[in-house]
């Protein structure tokens, strides 16, 4: 079945089986993979995408079911060189260890800022609590997405 | 990794073409509509239909909207759309409760409230929400729209009424006198009791709650319970309690609502009603927990859910010029 979607701002066409995960799509089928393949079973959010502008986990949608539509993956985050200043908070700091839950931690901080510039520390908890990090480094997670917050305003990331 | 079998994939493009693929594909076909129950079931091959019949298309069942003296919820609604509503949560504090305590932000994104409804896990918390509420389904098939009951809607575990050629199209609950403005001195009074002595003596006014009880943030409850208090002159003009997980007939607990009707909302009245509600659950023990901490937590939880739904109807029924601000 043929599936076509917008992905950071490019189309893609493929041919696909409609049992096709989404997340599978994004990493086998367009070499996408940023967003990571974590637990298959909704709870982890390492496969967080936006599907239109909102997050959602990509292992629990069918690729078909993305047909028509825009999706934002981790590599559509930065413009060009510049980092999102999410991005630049997680560099700041020290937001991510290993690394496999952040390019997810990162979309819903975006989609988190987007909605509510000025979180409190529990909105940011609550906003990431469906996703792990199996370093258990949240404290610094929550630290990165405030620290976004702070510097947003200055690069004027409305959106990705 | 998790797969599902080979499906093969339709997208409706309306309600009726979506009951037509139903009726052209029979029994083995599934309605698709977020995903976040069956793909899972269909990854652990507990379910393997041939055809998924994808409905995300229709914005028209993509609703929530008051409509004369109800509360209307598309089927494709989701979840994240109810616990946003402003509205909602002001007629049905319950249902912002159950919300803020299912999944995760990200999973509440693009799950469904029909989804969920239609699942029929049965320790899914809206189905205790909307039993307490006694809302009503709407059910539409070749033969046009049905309504059932909220409370007739499961017919057991993982099953419900909605027939292989039909779908869920919408929620209704009832919005009664006095869930948001105060209507004092109308409709009927309560019976078989003064009415004096109660905490909520002389108050008119609706209140809802649920809590639940989980192992972990987002996890499904090892048991929840919901309230809604329908109180008038301080007497509870009605009642509706819903419990899940618990092994409740219809997520409800018709013996402890039949028992508060014409009492004041008193402690002892409460607990009373607890016991009532635990006695007609029958949990059983598996990984959430052993079935007699459940049967505690059913009394437990549905008096002080049924504390915390009174506190509330008596917030809603102060008006604001009787009672300056200090």
């Amino acid at each position: 079945m043929k599936v076509t979607v917008t992905v950071n701002g490019t189309e893609h066409a493929r041919d696909v089986e409609p049992r096709l995960l989404l997340i599978h799509f994004l990493r086998d089928e367009l070499g996408l993979t940023g967003s990571h393949w974590g637990c298959d079973t909704s709870n982890c959010g390492a496969c967080v995408v936006w599907l239109d502008d909102t997050p959602i986990k990509s292992c629990t949608v069918l690729a078909v079911m993305a047909d028509g539509r825009r999706l934002t993956t981790v590599e559509g985050l930065a413009r060009g060189t510049e980092l999102d200043p999410v991005q630049q908070g997680f560099a700041a700091c020290h937001g991510l260890q290993c690394g496999f839950c952040t390019p997810g931690m990162m979309l819903t901080a975006r989609w988190l800022l987007n909605r509510n510039p000025d979180p409190s520390e529990a909105e940011v908890r609550e906003a990431i609590s469906g996703q792990i990090c199996r370093c258990t480094g949240y404290e610094n997670i929550v630290r990165s997405v405030l620290w976004a917050a702070k510097h947003t305003g200055e690069a004027d990331h409305a959106n990705p | 990794m998790q797969v599902p079998a080979h499906v093969d994939y339709e997208r409706a493009a309306s309600v009726e073409h979506a009951v037509a693929l139903l009726v052209r594909y029979g029994p083995e076909a599934r309605i698709l509509a977020g995903g976040h129950s069956l793909i899972p079931m269909m990854k652990l091959r507990l379910a393997q239909p041939d055809i998924l019949i994808d409905i995300n298309r229709l914005t028209e069942l993509r609703y929530l909207r008051i409509t004369g003296a109800e509360l209307c919820i598309g089927a494709l609604a989701r979840h994240a759309d109810l616990l946003e509503s402003v509205e909602a949560g002001q007629h049905f504090a319950i249902l912002h409760d159950a919300e803020r305590v299912i999944a995760d932000p990200v999973v509440r994104n693009w799950g469904t409230i029909g989804g969920s409804l239609c699942q029929a896990d049965p320790s899914e918390d809206l189905s205790a929400a909307f039993a307490a509420l006694k809302g009503t389904m709407v059910v539409r098939g070749p033969d046009g729209t049905r309504t059932v009951s909220a409370r007739e809607f499961h017919t057991g575990a993982y099953q419900t009424v909605v027939g292989p050629a039909e779908l869920l199209t919408e929620i209704r609950v009832p919005i009664r006198r006095g869930s948001s403005a105060r209507r004092p001195g109308t409709g009927r009074r309560g019976t078989g009791s003064s009415g004096t002595g109660g905490p909520g003596t002389g108050s008119s006014g609706t209140g809802s709650a649920y809590l639940k009880v989980a192992r972990r943030a987002g996890d499904w409850p090892v048991g929840a319970a919901g309230a809604v208090i329908w109180l008038e002159d301080g007497i509870i003009a009605d009642a509706g309690i819903g419990l899940t997980a618990l092994g409740a007939p219809h997520f409800t607990a018709v013996a402890a609502e039949d028992y508060l009707l014409g009492k004041p909302p008193s402690e002892e009245h409460l607990t009373t009603a607890g016991a009532l509600a635990a006695g007609q659950c029958r949990p059983v023990t598996d990984q959430r927990g052993p079935a007699d901490y459940k049967l505690h937590l059913a009394g437990e939880l549905t008096t002080r859910v049924l504390r915390l739904a009174v506190a509330r109807a008596g917030q809603a029924a102060r008006p604001p010029t009787a009672r300056p601000a200090a």
